[in-house]
């Protein structure tokens, strides 16, 4: 059984949970999802999925619940991690707003609402290192990786700058891969991560 | 080659999806850049910004109307988290304005002063998502027909009274377990008696709930009624008047956003909702004329 734990203090828990359920499914895996909103449940979990949100929000009640330094001892023992939207935010070590207190489990530095407010958000096909056929994205009040370290891996760019990433068993995207049925980045994430 | 030209902005998808990055959240009722940075801070996931909240327009009378386009800008500027707006039931060309200042989300409130008596405003045209109020799940399908990515409860805004806004999510429940348990004709049925798209009504009952997020809004006034409205399997929380109508704001707002996130844990709630200070005066909503209640406009 693979017991995957998707951070539900605020966001888009529910379609992130049954895109991590099929994408289990796709590779004869069965999945336990579990949503977390208290601390005591991430040391349990196999892999983690940081769901989109606001960044603020999430960013304040990691911390206040004492998710957050479980969440980094996650990432520190190896085990999978997929960052969408404001989770790439709140995974980052740079958030370069005083309002957000990012984790630091993912060398890059962001640009939140990189491409404006709602009204320009957007939806778009997009290239990513290792899938054969474009990905649906879905952009919404969407971050960019604005700087990154040296161990970082760039998956995706949206005119030429980084919209998905890896570092080690991180994987963190500006879109929202949760919200079309496609589970392929998912399944980059959890199931064909290099120690898995 | 990733092609620049292939974007689309304003669809369904992206208007829904916006919603759907609100859940499990608190959205509150600003009136001031100040207010509005407050409510960042106590962890609110975006702010409603309005000329008053919603118990000094039922105090005041006359007109209500969307807040000045530069007073919503302040907030606009003030803050890096979503801001809504309220435009009047039907007033296209608020809802117009309010999408050039940039408001992330628009409400069409009965909060405010209908200005059609027949028409909601046609909300596919815009590129902005709007959210709706709704009394039961015809309101409901019936708003999100003419466009509506987010539906909240009406409840009794401006009341601080909660007894409403569970009347109504209630209401939304009951009915679509009805659905569910219906025959391809009962539902045909049912949707000819509410006025309401057949599509959208066998997509509901297939899906066993509202194929949008489903907000709770209308009196929420304590971190136990939000608490409550998430046990009534409410996507979030719109709270009006009861966090700058409350003794203290920081303090109520903080143990609002704190109560949606332990809803299910009584020993949690317990301390959250303890020395939060007074909570909005309030009045009770059961009793209410009819002619005194919001909830009636725009059905």
């Amino acid at each position: 059984m693979f017991r995957a734990g998707v951070i539900a203090v605020q966001g888009d828990v529910r379609e992130h949970a049954a895109a991590i359920e099929r994408a289990a499914a796709a590779h004869d895996r069965k999945a336990d999802v579990v949503e977390i909103r208290q601390s005591g449940v991430v040391p349990d979990c196999d892999a983690l999925m940081l769901p989109g949100g606001e960044s603020t929000t999430i960013s304040r009640l990691l911390h206040t619940e004492g998710i957050a330094k479980e969440i980094v001892s996650h990432v520190a023992a190896g085990k999978p991690v997929l960052a969408t939207c404001a989770g790439l935010i709140v995974a980052s070590r740079d958030a370069a707003d005083e309002r957000v207190e990012p984790l630091d489990v993912l060398d890059v530095a962001v640009d939140r609402n990189a491409f404006g407010r709602q009204k320009d958000s957007f939806e778009a096909p997009l290239d990513v290192a290792g899938l054969d056929e474009p990905f649906h994205a879905v952009f919404i009040r969407a971050p960019v990786v604005s700087d990154l370290g040296p161990t970082v891996d760039i998956l995706a760019t949206w005119d030429d700058t980084p919209v998905a990433v890896r570092e080690g068993p991180v994987v963190g995207t500006s879109f929202h891969p949760e919200l079309t049925q496609d589970v392929r980045i998912h399944r980059l994430a959890f199931f064909e991560h290099a120690s898995a | 080659m990733t092609d620049l030209e292939d974007l689309k902005r304003g669809t369904d998808l992206v208007k829904r999806g916006f919603a759907q990055m609100q859940k499990g959240g608190v959205i509150m009722d600003v009136v001031t850049p100040e207010q509005a940075r407050i409510a960042e801070d106590v962890g609110a996931v975006a702010v409603m910004s309005l000329e008053a909240v919603p118990a000094d327009i039922r105090k005041r009378g006359g007109v209500a109307r969307m807040a000045d386009p530069a007073q919503v800008e302040e907030i606009v500027d003030a803050v890096s988290i979503p801001v809504m707006g309220k435009t009047r039931i039907g007033h296209t060309t608020e809802a117009q304005i309010l999408e050039s200042v940039g408001v992330d989300m628009i409400d069409e409130s009965e909060v405010l002063t209908p200005a059609d008596n027949e028409y909601h405003i046609d909300k596919r045209p815009f590129t902005s998502p709007f959210v709706c109020g709704a009394r039961n799940l015809g309101e409901a399908l019936r708003r999100i027909d003419e466009g509506a990515a987010m539906i909240r409860t009406k409840g009794e805004a401006g009341t601080g009274d909660v007894n409403q806004a569970v009347t109504h999510q209630r209401a939304i429940k009951s009915q679509i377990r009805a659905l569910e348990g219906a025959t391809h004709e009962e539902r045909q049925q049912w949707a000819r008696e509410h006025e309401a798209p057949a599509e959208l009504v066998h997509e509901t009952a297939e899906m066993g709930r509202l194929p949008v997020v489903n907000f709770a809004a209308g009196g929420i006034a304590t971190p136990a009624d939000a608490a409550l409205m998430m046990h009534h399997d409410c996507d979030g929380i719109f709270v009006g008047s009861g966090i700058f109508g409350a003794e203290n704001p920081e303090a109520m707002g903080t143990a609002i956003v704190e109560a949606v996130n332990n809803w299910d844990d009584p020993d949690r709630l317990a301390e959250i909702a303890a020395n939060v200070g007074e909570g909005m005066k309030g009045q009770s909503n059961v009793g209410m004329a009819d002619e005194e209640k919001l909830q009636g406009r725009g059905v």
